[in-house]
């Protein structure tokens, strides 16, 4: 018995949420996240990925042979990161610079490759569709909320607006790697906190 | 001879490619949780790493570039890198039987650890040369190693302690890590 689309799309969004239900993909999360808008460029670039080859790969589950699969889907995957990385490099060339090497790098990210292992190699492609859509959007939003977190309280800004006013003396030690480390940890301690109080 | 001692100090202690590039983060928190995993995974990552390196470098360098064809590099190097592990466990199943025991299920998994297509990224973007390549990755794997084992050592002391519920296991790891990582961070006034 299939469960309902907005049912996989939902999912992603808290009871499956990537970094912190599944603990993978772990590198992007800390790597781009000193601001908000890195964030959300690297989590909207990894949606892109997530969807295009969720769908594709759940198009060709019954031509794919089960013992090269996982070879198959890296390349699907990476067809779809090179398209992205053109894209970025087309139309946002700042962001693009900014991500740097995190932006091939979507090939080896776990999450892409798990949902592809796990999912879209069972399923039809609506409920594919629909959880590619919704584990990205719920990265996305993890990216952002670490995003915001360190860039409000290591920088004192917002999305580039100051928010605490010129007296604010900012952490800078959480934009740099330490913090990232250490502010996912917290974040993760505190959905670990809220989910058992539910 | 010099330049090269300085760029394995570099990429081992103030590039560290864990604590500092943030790349090869789930295969760090994934087999740290014992001494004995975490030494295979480093293992691994060192044999593959200068392999992976060495050969992007020619594939770059003699096939890519010249025929102008470099925004093919993400699929190339990744199906290089799969391939390589592939080769690798073959090679390594019926000459070394022992050191392939050891590795067990560490080798499939450095397929997506993205420490080795990372380094191989970094290396081409540098504009390294071959024998730089070749010290720059057997470097970024020592690096790799040594994060990996001394975090090991903390990790399987931080099981004995008590940790509020739910900060247990990978969230407390994770700002265990953080606090390696401020560690490493001292090494930046060095370069």
């Amino acid at each position: 018995m299939p469960r309902p689309l907005h049912k996989e799309f939902l999912k992603g969004l808290w009871e499956e949420i990537p970094p912190f239900r599944l603990v993978l993909g772990l590198c992007p999360v800390l790597a781009v996240t000193m601001t908000v808008e890195n964030g959300i460029g690297m989590g909207l670039a990894t949606t892109f990925v997530l969807v295009c080859s969720n769908v594709l790969i759940s198009i060709l589950r019954n031509q794919i042979p089960p013992k090269v699969r996982i070879a198959c889907y890296i390349l699907v995957i990476a067809t779809f990161v090179t398209i992205v990385d053109m894209l970025m490099q087309a139309f946002t060339y700042p962001l693009y610079q900014k991500l740097g090497i995190f932006i091939p790098l979507i090939v080896v990210n776990c999450v892409v490759l798990g949902r592809a292992e796990a999912f879209a190699s069972k399923n039809s492609v609506l409920p594919s569709l629909a959880d590619g859509l919704g584990i990205g959007i719920g990265f996305t939003l993890s990216l952002a909320a670490l995003g915001a977190l360190r860039e409000a309280f290591g920088n004192g800004t917002l999305l580039g607006h100051s928010i605490f006013g010129p007296g604010y003396q900012p952490l800078t030690f959480l934009v740099e790697a330490p913090g990232a480390f250490i502010g996912l940890g917290i974040l993760l301690g505190l959905m670990n906190l809220i989910s058992q109080r539910r | 001879m010099e330049t090269y001692i300085l760029l394995a100090i570099t990429c081992i202690f103030i590039n560290n490619i864990v604590l500092t590039q943030y790349l090869g983060i789930c295969p760090f928190m994934g087999t740290s949780k014992a001494m004995e995993t975490a030494v295979g995974m480093s293992m691994a990552v060192l044999f593959v790493l200068v392999m992976a390196g060495s050969v992007t470098w020619m594939v770059e360098h003699w096939l890519l570039a010249p025929m102008g064809i470099t925004f093919l590099r993400t699929i190339a190097f990744i199906l290089i890198i799969a391939s390589l592990v592939q080769f690798v466990e073959m090679f390594l199943k019926k000459s070394a039987p022992g050191l392939y025991a050891g590795l067990g299920i560490f080798l499939p998994l450095i397929t997506t650890n993205c420490a080795v297509m990372g380094a191989c990224l970094l290396a081409i973007s540098a504009e390294y040369t071959f024998m730089e390549t070749l010290v720059a990755s057997t470097a970024y794997a020592l690096g790799f190693g040594l994060a990996l084992t001394l975090f090991a050592g903390i990790r399987e002391r931080l099981f004995k302690v008590r940790v509020p519920g739910p900060f247990r296991d990978t969230a407390i790891g994770l700002v265990a890590a953080g606090v390696v990582s401020l560690s490493f961070f001292a090494f930046k006034g060095m370069g």
